[in-house]
């Protein structure tokens, strides 16, 4: 007997949506994963990375006696440097994330869950550890971790807009924040600084609709949001372009300010652009500071 | 009328709506179009913007007067816009509109019914009463509110025939003492008694009187003249020079009805009458049956041709009977040569013939006749025949007519003829002179080859020269005529064959010989020819000049038929006696048309070039017109016009264009090559499967055979041409539709000239033939009204059993015997040592079984089987077998009986062997 029959119909209609992001991620991070390999530098580990003459300050434990053996001199056996760091992610899930201006372009929050699992996956592959900004799901390792990841991304927020989660960050972890940063810049400001005061250094992903970027609109016309929160109602459309556009490079202009003054990389994504070279971009941002 | 416009309004006081446009002007200026909502993210970012106060929000100056037209279009179309107005009469006293009503009105029938309505109109508009008086067809006239009386006016129509003195009376008794305006629609010829019918109706109010200035035209009798036809046409008003076209229509030697003929003929100002000549061969001649005024309806337009112009009857004698054999020198043969094509010959003795009353009695080179022979054909030419004779040597031998004029001969002869240019003789044979003026062949080019080497020579006489209608160049008589009564007596003095001279052999005799039978039949005036019989009306005119077979007319009296006036007693047309066909035309051979005279003061019209005309329609389509382009212009303002909507509307009118140049495109490339045909059932997956189906027969015939089929074609019965493709696929499916007339005669068509037509009910599987299966119903039902032979099942040796494979089962996917086909015809024999009866000399029409062939034989584009058919082995056995069928059905098609012919090769062999 099932007790709740609709709760098992929508468990497996959410779970269906689980392997396309999964998917979509994993195949999105193999494309990353061909081209970069490993630290390439010693350092703790488990792999061999290289012998190296004894040094003074080496301690005897260190020399490895069976390579010392075959010659005159001692060896010292390193390994690949393997150290876990922790990321923690935030990909914003409100609804003004869900807006695409086209049918060909994704919405933005898809571009954004689907860049951070696969950054997450890069990461979790590569023996970091990963998680979530908050409390919700703090950073672990392993692949199970990918799976909840991908759980937790396929949830979404309430309110018009969404605001970078600062609390519980541990201190030196990195951290990605993923948003169209048309929430409060107050709160942004804040989050970034209680991170950058533990020593948190990350990355702040700015992702936008062309039509965002553009604004094509003409003729009369009420904008809202996509909560329907907030509107705005003008007679002229055409006439608010280059007033909006000022604004918004405004908004830019600050995300990037405030990103030089705690330390973090700052970038701007297109979704009509490919998915790929966002992801790029972002492995590279967060390795620079690894 | 409006500022010199030829527009007036029905209700001008709906106009004053249009002081309102300003006012509804700044109401529509002040709405502002409708803003379109839209989620975007970015909206915070706006908050705090203001609009510049600079832009408008109100509708763009444009569109304000995009929708001021169209209210204004509105306003005006509501007020009832007229073009052409007629300016309201005065006075209010009931309108009668006097029609003449007969043939010389008809030429204007369409512009006088017109403009009857459009007085109508004018008079209901008015709320005056209205009658209508047709002097064609009397009746009391009644007036009644002017819808009713408009309502009546399609059914008059003209009559044939003009109002007699007497009807002009019934009409002055009919007219009551109450006030009235009349209008009276003239036919533009003059009437009996027009003067006191205009004065008993002005007497009653005004008079206005309506004709065409141009008058009426006619066509008198047609007359035959020396081998010609003479036109005359007529006419009422004599001002203007004018030519007109007279065509002869008539029957072509297959039955269609068409203009044999056309003249032109020329009124010089001031003429009332004009003819012109035509001349053509007797074959075109003798098919004319009217002659008719181009472009002009009207029964006084149109003549009747009668007997006169029919075939003459030629009765041949020649005294040579007992000569045997020598067919060429009969002088008869090259009279009976020139004379077949154009006259109707009738050979025997002289006591058989005459009786018969032939036109022509040609005598060749008969020199005696027994008295009572003589006396009779005297007789006979005496009423009007022709008697035609070629001297000869018996002729010349007799010494006939030498002493004394012989009755039945022109002139006196000299005994014995002469010879010329012979071997024993002086001088050269001699030659034809033109012919003078006055002679019948008067025109005919004489060819030099013609020469004469022998002739009987007339006896100078007083009257010779007159007689002498063609000579030799010597100035020797060789053709010459004496008028005997009403008939006449023309003598050859060469003979009828080429003994004499080379005349029989040229065209000129044929000519000769033409222009001398047309002679026959003129000369006898109406009244003889009509009196003491009783002619049946067999065709009658109607007033537009337009033939209608009656049977239910009473027979006239000749004497009246030849006197009396026309009227509905006596209709213009074409009257039957035993074999005599006689015509009576509306214009008689000397009636003039006189044109109608009004005393001095009548108002006389001519008929209005622009009838009134309620536009209001338009201005009303116009509004329509432009709020559609209001929606767009307002989508466009409002940003709303997207491409989508756009796309919609373009792909919407595109779709409406006609989509002929696929089809047509199809049909090229369809004859180019041959391909095979479906018939569209309407459902998808059937017709899909057909396509399949004869995809993949075309690929095995490609493979197989020489014939080498493009992509089958799917046909459409109702628009697509069928005749292209010479071999159809009918699946049948319980649920299309039955085909249209149109389709059944396309397809009964095509199955006569030899398409085929494969029925497949695809249920063998199910049902026998003919057992009561819905696919089995429904075929019965779609070929119970195609042109079907009767039908047998496929028997042993039929040649569809042979044309390509050796085959003795015709399996599809299904393995049914039952295929029928077109039964052999009862007395089909089995030729001696042939396995096989020569059958069906042809294609049979149609082949009808339930194989679901299709479904064997579909292949999709890399050649594979789209359908299984039975199992393993046995199955793809049974699916070449199908494929074998298809291969030999399409040969059977395309190569018909040419493999029963077959059959006769071996007995050919055998007999050449021999």
């Amino acid at each position: 007997m099932i007790s709740f029959p609709q709760l098992r119909t929508r468990a497996e209609a959410e779970a269906a949506r689980l392997p396309p992001l999964l998917a979509q991620a994993e195949h999105l991070a193999g494309t990353v994963l061909l081209g970069e390999h490993g630290r390439r530098r010693s350092g703790l580990g488990d792999d061999f990375w290289q012998y190296r003459p004894v040094q003074p300050g080496d301690s005897l434990r260190m020399i490895d006696w069976r390579r010392s053996a075959r010659s005159d001199s001692q060896f010292v056996r390193q390994r690949e440097w393997q150290v876990a760091q922790s990321v923690m992610l935030w990909a914003d899930q409100s609804p003004s994330m869900g807006f695409s201006s086209s049918e060909n372009t994704p919405t933005k929050g898809d571009r954004a869950r689907v860049l951070a699992l696969a950054i997450a996956i890069l990461l979790i592959r590569s023996g970091e550890r990963v998680g979530l900004t908050g409390t919700s799901l703090p950073p672990r390792r392993g692949e199970g971790q990918i799976l909840r990841l991908t759980e937790m991304f396929l949830k979404s927020d309430e309110g018009d807009y969404g605001a970078p989660e600062a609390r519980a960050m541990l201190p030196h972890a990195r951290a990605v924040f993923i948003s169209d940063f048309f929430g409060d810049f107050e709160a942004t400001e804040a989050a970034l600084f209680k991170a950058a005061d533990r020593g948190i250094r990350g990355v702040v992903y700015h992702i936008l609709d062309p039509a965002e970027e553009s604004f094509p609109f003409k003729g009369r016309a009420i904008f809202e949001s996509m909560g329907q929160g907030i509107q705005h109602e003008t007679r002229k459309a055409t006439d608010l372009r280059d007033r909006y556009l000022e604004r918004l490079a405004e908004r830019k202009d600050s995300l990037k300010q405030l990103c030089r003054t705690t330390g973090w990389q700052y970038g701007v994504h297109d979704t009509s652009q490919s998915s790929q070279a966002a992801l790029l971009w972002l492995y590279r941002a967060l390795e620079q500071r690894l | 009328m409006i500022g010199g416009l030829p527009i007036g309004f029905a209700a001008p006081w709906v106009l004053l709506a249009l002081m309102a446009l300003p006012v509804i002007w700044f109401l529509l200026r002040a709405i502002p179009p409708a803003p379109v909502k839209r989620r975007f993210p970015g909206v915070i970012l706006l908050l705090g913007l203001k609009d510049d106060d600079s832009v408008t929000d109100r509708t763009p100056w444009w569109l304000l007067l995009l929708r001021s037209l169209a209210l204004a279009a509105v306003i005006i179309g509501l007020a009832g816009p007229l073009l052409n107005p007629t300016p309201p009469s005065k006075s209010d006293a009931p309108v009668l509109v006097l029609l003449d009503g007969s043939w010389g009105a008809a030429k204007n029938w369409r512009r006088q019914t017109a403009m009857v309505e459009s007085l109508l109109d004018e008079a209901a508009r008015q709320g005056r009463r209205a009658a209508l008086l047709n002097l064609g067809a009397p009746e009391k006239p009644q007036f009644q509110p002017a819808a009713s009386v408009k309502n009546r006016l399609p059914g008059v129509v003209p009559q044939p025939w003009q109002a007699d003195a007497e009807t002009y009376a019934t009409v002055l008794e009919m007219l009551d003492e109450d006030a009235f305006d009349t209008i009276w629609m003239s036919d533009g010829l003059e009437g009996a008694r027009r003067d006191d019918l205009l004065s008993a109706l002005e007497a009653r109010g005004s008079v206005r009187v309506v004709e065409d200035p141009l008058g009426v035209h006619g066509l008198a009798p047609t007359v035959f003249d020396d081998g010609v036809l003479t036109i005359t046409a007529v006419r009422s008003r004599a001002e203007i020079t004018e030519t007109l076209t007279v065509q002869a229509h008539g029957l072509d030697p297959s039955g269609t009805p068409r203009i044999l003929a056309t003249v032109p003929v020329r009124f010089l100002s001031g003429e009332t009458s004009a003819s012109s000549e035509l001349s053509l061969p007797a074959e075109l001649r003798s098919r004319i049956s009217r002659f008719s005024i181009m472009g002009q309806d009207g029964a006084g337009a149109v003549t009747l041709s009668d007997d006169t112009l029919k075939r003459r009857e030629v009765a041949l004698i020649s005294g040579r009977e007992d000569r045997e054999g020598l067919e060429l020198l009969s002088p008869l043969h090259f009279l009976r040569q020139a004379l077949k094509p154009n006259a109707d010959l009738i050979e025997g003795t002289l006591e058989d013939v005459l009786p018969a009353n032939p036109d022509v009695v040609v005598l060749a080179d008969i020199a005696v006749l027994s008295p009572a022979e003589e006396k009779e054909v005297l007789e006979w030419v005496a009423q009007g025949g022709l008697l035609l004779r070629f001297a000869g040597p018996v002729m010349a031998a007799s010494g006939l007519s030498v002493g004394e004029e012989d009755p039945l001969l022109p002139v006196r002869l000299r005994s014995g003829g002469r010879s010329v240019g012979g071997a024993m003789s002086w001088g050269e044979p001699k030659s034809v002179a033109p012919f003078p003026e006055g002679s019948p062949f008067f025109g005919l080019p004489v060819p030099d080859e013609v020469r004469v080497t022998a002739q009987v020579v007339a006896q100078p006489d007083p009257t010779l020269a007159d007689r002498v209608i063609a000579e030799l160049t010597d100035g020797t008589p060789m053709v010459t005529r004496k008028a005997i009564d009403q008939g006449q007596v023309v003598l050859f003095h060469v003979t009828a064959n080429t003994e004499w001279s080379g005349l029989p052999l040229s065209g000129l005799f044929v000519q000769m010989l033409d222009r001398l039978a047309i002679l026959s039949a003129v000369g006898v005036d109406d009244e003889t020819r009509l009196s003491g019989l009783t002619w049946q009306p067999v065709q009658v005119l109607d007033g537009f000049g337009r033939s209608q077979e009656v049977h239910s007319l009473p027979g006239v009296e000749g004497d009246v038929l030849a006197k009396n006036a026309l009227g509905p007693k006596l209709r213009p047309g074409l009257y039957q006696s035993g074999d005599k066909l006689v015509a009576r035309n509306v214009l008689r051979a000397d009636d003039t048309m006189e044109a109608a005279v009004w005393p001095l003061g009548t108002r006389i019209e001519g008929y209005l070039t622009a009838p009134v005309k309620d536009i209001s329609g338009w201005f009303l389509a116009a509004a329509l017109g432009i709020m559609m382009i209001d929606i767009f212009a307002s989508l466009a303002v409002s940003g709303r016009l997207w491409g989508a909507r756009i796309a919609t509307v373009v792909l919407a009118l595109v779709l409406m264009a006609p989509q002929a140049d696929a089809q047509e495109s199809r049909a090229i490339q369809d004859t180019r090559e041959i391909a095979l045909g479906h018939v569209l059932t309407g459902n998808d997956r059937i017709d899909q499967l057909a396509q399949d189906g004869l995809r993949g027969l075309s690929e095995v015939l490609f493979f197989r055979t020489s014939v080498e089929p493009s992509e089958p074609a799917p046909i459409n019965l109702e628009t697509d041409e069928i005749s292209f493709y010479p071999f159809l696929f009918w699946p049948i499916t319980p649920d299309q539709p039955i085909p249209s007339d149109e389709a059944y005669s396309k397809l009964n068509n095509y199955l006569r000239s030899g398409g085929m037509i494969l029925f497949d009910t695809r249920d063998a599987d199910v049902a026998r033939f003919g057992a009561a299966s819905p696919n089995g119903r429904k075929l019965q039902r779609i070929a119970a009204s195609l042109d079907i032979p009767p039908l047998e099942p496929l028997p042993e040796d039929h040649v569809l059993t042979r044309t390509f494979y050796l085959l003795q089962d015709f399996p599809g996917r299904y393995a049914s015997r039952d295929v029928w086909v077109e039964a052999a015809p009862a007395d089909a024999e089995k030729i001696e040592g042939m396995p096989f009866r020569n059958l069906n000399d042809g294609v049979t029409p149609v082949v009808i079984g339930g194989n679901d062939w299709a479904s064997a034989w579909a292949m999709d584009g890399r050649g594979n089987a789209l359908y299984p058919v039975g199992r393993g082995r046995a199955g793809e056995r049974q699916r070449e077998l199908a494929f074998r069928f298809g291969v030999n059905l399409v040969m059977h098609v395309l190569t018909g009986n040419y493999k029963s012919d077959q059959v006769h090769v071996p007995a050919l062999l055998d007999r050449l062997g021999q």
